[in-house]
Parts: structure tokens; C-alpha cells; sequence
């Protein structure tokens, strides 16, 4: 959309303006992230920018939010509990939803968009009722305050993104590959490792990613269903910024940020692999 | 076709058969069967995790809206001689019905079960949980004639109105917490009536969080429709790279942005010390930005703003250029070009993602718990503030499912103009 040679000044002038304006909207979106970033550093326990940091003083500057956070059995705890609550919620999730997900695809499929409904619905749901449900059904059958409790829950909670982008690579699928692989003698399962899976592999890691963020940025359902044994980095800092507020936070909070443009990477490196599959190309 | 061949597959009463002698309309209708039991097998895990780990929970907990067994099962024997009584004459009950209350008093002091009926019937009227406190110490010493007896242990029970009410909520089920909900009380007499404004809470909560919720949903789009305007036109390679921008923010964890906006907009935060540092404003002037409705607004509209803008971007990107190019050519000015032609095909993503925000904003938690304050909290905190702090289980519930009741209707909505299957993420 470059500026053609014949425009006038007032076109001039507006796509100045026009670049200015989502200039700022981006600024809007990326400068809290960024913000954090170096107020991780602070060498005392505020939240803003002080003299000696804004003059580059190294004095300014500590590590010691990173040393507290390394050090802390309470946050080491935390991060450990994120870690086996998300990759076992995550597991459930992928190959539950993978599976349905096939079904889902299938041309025979009765009833998809009431059945597809249901099964988005986790996604749907405010999380404050979902919460409250789980609070009561999982304390009566005494899975309340257990790992296993609460991985059952956010692997429900994460399912639905499996199955959306599961059902989205599946829409270009050629079903006539897995014809041509059992008409040249592959059984069922043979046909599914060899041809189905790495087809539809993309999206099934992304969908794992999803269900993944899911279990590792809740912090409402581990709230209700968990307690101080399950606690996770997202209630830590929900605790954290609600009791004292100290820039350990932002120490936790630079780590993830760092964590998720590992995600985003991935997930963006592993669409454009999925596109050049199906012959996509930008 | 070889009509050998053709004649062999047809059997006498001319239909067409397979190979194993079986009709082919039979085989066509037993093989479809089995395409589709086999579709449903593969989706059956699924869809039985999801009904134990979600539905059940979700829906035994909305059934505690209506629930009301406490009352019948501890006063067990005084209940069903209730039904009898008239509460519209000016009678207490009579001397059976005292003996029975002092039974079941008796009986509830053994189990400690006195405390939970008075303070369940306390949400209907206070001075219940203090009634059957005093009532509940003194059980083992009551003695004939009871109605006598228990009028002196606390003269509350010689209170028709008590009685009324006992006998209102002595059912198993009850309508009153979604009353309360919809901040409406019952007179002793049963008359619905609606709380004076000063007592209201939750129409004003609801309504709060409807705005708000609007609010968030306009800004999202305000916002994001430039930019993905600008991300659809831009060559892919340049747009790729902005698209970090949004991208970004979406997958970074929602405490981390909820404890960026603190850090930017508290007190003495980043906006704040920059404001007086420009002296905009005095030190003294700071603004507050934060754990009020301001906070919620625009924490969540960052937080938010993707959600807007990648619906918004896929739509935009399969608008033909050529439309606004022959807009033009037929002498449409820029704007009327942009107005007439390129928004209304826009509308589907405009609806996409408006809908999407706002599900996801009225149903929202933790942004409001952490920056919300007084005025910034929404349906949601109150909501988990009754299930942890009150223990108002039964309020918890009846919110919750008037506020589920909305996200449905939106989510059918939803399906509606945009398909479930339509919906895609990143």
C-alpha cells in the first residue's frame, strides 16, 4: 500500500496520520510487555523506573529479583507444579481431542455442529462458573486438592483447542491417501502413524501448544480445585499482586515473556510448514 | 456397461445385489451404519471426559441455584405439619406443631445440624442464624407445654412472620436465591417485591458488567480495525513481521499483562512518574488509573485486542483490492469508496470478533479481581467472592447461571452468523 505518485496532499497528509495513528496502536499492544522487561532489573522494590536506572547507572540495576526467584522454595514449587500440571493436562487434551477430531472430519459425522458446540464449549464457558463447578463436583469425589484433580480439569479446559485447529488442518485432507494406503495393504493403525499423523502433525503440535498455554496461564480453576500443593506460577503472581507487590513478579513475568516468543515461534514456524504441506506457499 | 455382468447383479425381484447376494441398497444402508458408528466411536472419549470432568460439575453446581433439602430434612417433623397451617390467617401454628419443632431440635442438636438451617433461612430473613442458635443451646431443657416453652427461649418464635417464612422455604427447592440475584425479596406475607435502590446490588452489577463489557468491545474495535486494515494491505513479508506485535501480547501469559498495567498505571507508576515528570501534571495531582473501572477497561482491552484483530485480519485479507480500485474508477471519492464499498465486507469479521470479545468480557475474572478496585469488579468477582468468602453457595449459583444463560445465547449467536467450525485460533 505505498503512496502512489499522483496522490494529493491531503492523501499525502492522511497516510501520514493513518501510519501514525496504528504506530501508536501498535505501541499500545507491545509496550506493557516490553515495559516489564527492564523494571525486572530494578535494584530496588518499586514498580516504575527510578533516576539512577533512567541515568544508566549500573548502581540502578540489580539481578537480585532473578536471584530471589531462583532461590525461593516457594516459587521453585511453583514453577515445577506449572510444568507436570500442563504436560500431563496437555497429553490428556491432545490425544483425546486428535482423536474426536478425526471423527469430527469424517463425512458420516451425525450431528457435527450440535456435537462440535458441545465440545467447544470449555472454551466458552466463564471460567469463574466452570471454577465453581469443579470446586463442588471434584471436593465430593475427593479429587479436590490433588494433582490429578487439576489436571483433569485444564485438560478439559484445553481440549477445545485441540480440536479446533486438529478439525482446521483437516479440512484440506485428501481422504483419498488413506484409500490408497489400505488398498496397497497398510492395516488401520499402520495407515494412521504413517499417513495421518505426520499429515496432520502441524496442527496437532499447535493444538498441544494451546492446551498448554491453557494449563500454564490458569490461574482460576487451580484456585478453586487445587490448593497451596498444587500451586502454579499464574496463582503465585495472582497472590503475589494481591498481597505485596514485589518486582519478583516482574522477574517471573520477563521469564514468560521470553517463554512465549519460544511459543509464538514455533507456533508460526509450524503453520507455514502446514501451509507448504498442502501446498500453500506465501 | 457388459449386460452379463449387469443382469448377474440383480436378483428376482429386480433389485440390485452385491457380490455376497445381499441387496446393495441393504449393504449401502448397513455400510453408511458403520462409517458413522465408527465416527462417533472416535469422538465417544472425548465427548465422555468433557461430560465427567465438565458438564457434571457445571451442571450439580447450577442445580445448587434451587436447592433447598436442608431445611426439610433437619426439621423433619415439623415441616410436613406446616403444610397445614395457615400462613395467611393470624394463628401461630398450634402446640403439635411446637412439639414437633422441639423434637427436631432435640434431634438436630445430636446431629449439630441447627447451625445450617439457620443459616440458610438467615439468607431470607436476619435473625434467623442468631434464633436458632439460642433455640439450639437450650433444646435438651425443653419441656410441655413447647409452645410456651419455646416462646420463652426466644420470644422470635411467638413471631408469625418467622413462622411465615419457616414455612415459605421449608420446600425442597426454592426460587429465593435467584430472587436475591435479581436483588428481589419476598414480603413475610410471600409478595415479590423489588429492593429499593440502595439495596440493590446485583441488577447494577449486571448492568456494570454489560457496559462494560460494550465498552471494551467498541475500544477493541476502534483499535483494531486500523491495524489490520494496515497489516491486511501491507506486503506479506512486512505484515508477517508487525503481526509479531499482536501475536505477542496473545501469547503472553495474562498475569504478566495484568502486572504490566500495574506497573504502568498505578500511583507511582510508569505513566504517572512520566506525567509529572513532563510536568503535565503535580506530583501531588498523580492520577488514579488503577483498582478502579478505568483499570479494567483498559487493562482488558489490551489483553483482549487480538481477539479482535484476527478475525478482523482474515476477513480483510480476502477483500478483493480491485473493489476499492473500480469504486474509484467510478468516481467514488476515497472515502465513500471506503465507507460504501470496503466496510460493509467487513461486517463478517466486525461480527466475528465483537462477539467473541465480548463473550470473553463478561465472563471475565482476574483482570478485574487485580486492577478492578471498587468500581471495576464484574459479575464474575462477586461470583467468587460468594462461593470463597460469603459462602453463599446457592447466590454463587443462581449468579452464575443467569451470567451462563447470557454467554449461551451469545454463543448461539455466535454460531449463528459466524459457524463453531469457522473459528480459529493464531
Amino acid at each position: 500500500m505505498a503512496l502512489p505518485l499522483h496522490a494529493t496532499t491531503g492523501e499525502k497528509i492522511w497516510y501520514y496520520v493513518y501510519r501514525a495513528i496504528c504506530g501508536l496502536i501498535f505501541f499500545f499492544l507491545i509496550a506493557p510487555i516490553v515495559v516489564v522487561i527492564p523494571l525486572s532489573f530494578n535494584a530496588v522494590p518499586f514498580f516504575t523506573f527510578t533516576p539512577e536506572m533512567l541515568a544508566f547507572d549500573p548502581a540502578g540495576y540489580s539481578l537480585k529479583w532473578y536471584q530471589e526467584f531462583f532461590g525461593s522454595l516457594n516459587w521453585q514449587g511453583a514453577v515445577k507444579n506449572s510444568f507436570i500440571l500442563a504436560v500431563f493436562s496437555t497429553l490428556i487434551a491432545t490425544v483425546l481431542g486428535t482423536i474426536a477430531a478425526l471423527g469430527l472430519s469424517r463425512a458420516e459425522m451425525p450431528a457435527k455442529t450440535l456435537i462440535m458446540g458441545i465440545l467447544i464449549s470449555p472454551m466458552v464457558v466463564p471460567i469463574i462458573i466452570a471454577a465453581a463447578g469443579m470446586f463442588f463436583f471434584y471436593s465430593d469425589i475427593g479429587l479436590a486438592s490433588t494433582h490429578f484433580g487439576v489436571i483433569l480439569a485444564h485438560a478439559a479446559l484445553g481440549t477445545p483447542f485441540v480440536v479446533i485447529t486438529v478439525t482446521a488442518t483437516l479440512v484440506g485432507f485428501d481422504h483419498s491417501l488413506t484409500r490408497a494406503a489400505a488398498m496397497l495393504g497398510a492395516t488401520p493403525t499402520r495407515t494412521f502413524f504413517k499417513i495421518i499423523v505426520p499429515l496432520i502433525l502441524p496442527g496437532v503440535i499447535s493444538g498441544a501448544l494451546f492446551a498448554f498455554v491453557t494449563s500454564f496461564d490458569e490461574v482460576v480453576v487451580v484456585r478453586f480445585v487445587g490448593s497451596y500443593q498444587q500451586r502454579t506460577i499464574p496463582w503465585a503472581m495472582f497472590s503475589g499482586l494481591r498481597e505485596q507487590i514485589s518486582p519478583t513478579i516482574l522477574a517471573v513475568a520477563t521469564l514468560l515473556v521470553l517463554l512465549s516468543i519460544l511459543m509464538l515461534t514455533t507456533v508460526e514456524l509450524l503453520r507455514r510448514r502446514n501451509d507448504r504441506i498442502r501446498g500453500i506457499t506465501n | 456397461m457388459n449386460t452379463d455382468l449387469a443382469q448377474s447383479n440383480v436378483n428376482e425381484s429386480g433389485e440390485m445385489i452385491t457380490a455376497d447376494g445381499v441387496p446393495l441398497r441393504i449393504s449401502l444402508l448397513r455400510a453408511k451404519k458403520r462409517a458413522r458408528n465408527r465416527a462417533l466411536l472416535l469422538v465417544a472419549p472425548l465427548f465422555l471426559f468433557i461430560l465427567v470432568t465438565f458438564f457434571i460439575p457445571i451442571i450439580s453446581m447450577l442445580f445448587r441455584s434451587v436447592e433447598n433439602q436442608v431445611v426439610g430434612d433437619v426439621l423433619h417433623r415439623t415441616v410436613p405439619l406446616l403444610q397445614q397451617w395457615d400462613e395467611h390467617g393470624s394463628d401461630l401454628p398450634n402446640e403439635e406443631i411446637y412439639a414437633a419443632l422441639a423434637e427436631d431440635f432435640k434431634e438436630a442438636f445430636e446431629n449439630k445440624s441447627a447451625g445450617s438451617v439457620g443459616r440458610r433461612l438467615n439468607y431470607e430473613q436476619s435473625g434467623f442464624s442468631g434464633l436458632f442458635r439460642s433455640t439450639n443451646r437450650k433444646a435438651r431443657k425443653l419441656e410441655p407445654p413447647f409452645k410456651e416453652a419455646l416462646i420463652k427461649v426466644d420470644k422470635d418464635w411467638g413471631d408469625i412472620d418467622v413462622w411465615r417464612v419457616l414455612k415459605r422455604e421449608s420446600g425442597s427447592y426454592t426460587l429465593s436465591y435467584y430472587l436475591a440475584a435479581l436483588d428481589s425479596s419476598y414480603t413475610p406475607t410471600g409478595e415479590v417485591y423489588k429492593n429499593d435502590a440502595s439495596n440493590s446490588i446485583y441488577l447494577p452489577l449486571f448492568w456494570r458488567t454489560l457496559w462494560m463489557s460494550l465498552l471494551i468491545t467498541v475500544l477493541c474495535l476502534i483499535l483494531a480495525y486500523p491495524i489490520s486494515y494496515l497489516l491486511s494491505t501491507l506486503p506479506i513479508k512486512t505484515s508477517n513481521l508487525l503481526m509479531i506485535l499482536v501475536l505477542l501480547p496473545f501469547w503472553t501469559s495474562l498475569l504478566v499483562r495484568t502486572s504490566a498495567w500495574i506497573a504502568l498505571l498505578q500511583k507511582e507508576g510508569v505513566i504517572n512518574d512520566l506525567l509529572v515528570a513532563i510536568r503535565f501534571i503535580g506530583d501531588d495531582q498523580r492520577l488514579t488509573m488503577i483498582h478502579n473501572a478505568t483499570g479494567t477497561i483498559v487493562a482488558m482491552t489490551h489483553v483482549l485486542l487480538p481477539f479482535m484483530v484476527l478475525p478482523l485480519y482474515s476477513v480483510m485479507k480476502t477483500i478483493p483490492p480491485s473493489y476499492m480500485r473500480a469504486a474509484r474508477s467510478l468516481g467514488a471519492t476515497p472515502f465513500t469508496a471506503f465507507v460504501r464499498i470496503y466496510m460493509p465486507n467487513t461486517v463478517p469479521g466486525i461480527g466475528a470478533g465483537a462477539i467473541l470479545v465480548f463473550i470473553i468480557s463478561i465472563g471475565y475474572y482476574i483482570t478485574p479481581a487485580l486492577v478492578g478496585g471498587q468500581s471495576g469488579t464484574l459479575i464474575s468477582n462477586f461470583i467468587a467472592y460468594h462461593l470463597s468468602s460469603s459462602l453463599n453457595w446457592g447466590l454463587a449459583a443462581a449468579l452464575g447461571t443467569i451470567l451462563l444463560g447470557a454467554v449461551m445465547v451469545l454463543y448461539i449467536v455466535y454460531d449463528k452468523i459466524v459457524g463453531i467450525d469457522n473459528m480459529k485460533m493464531g
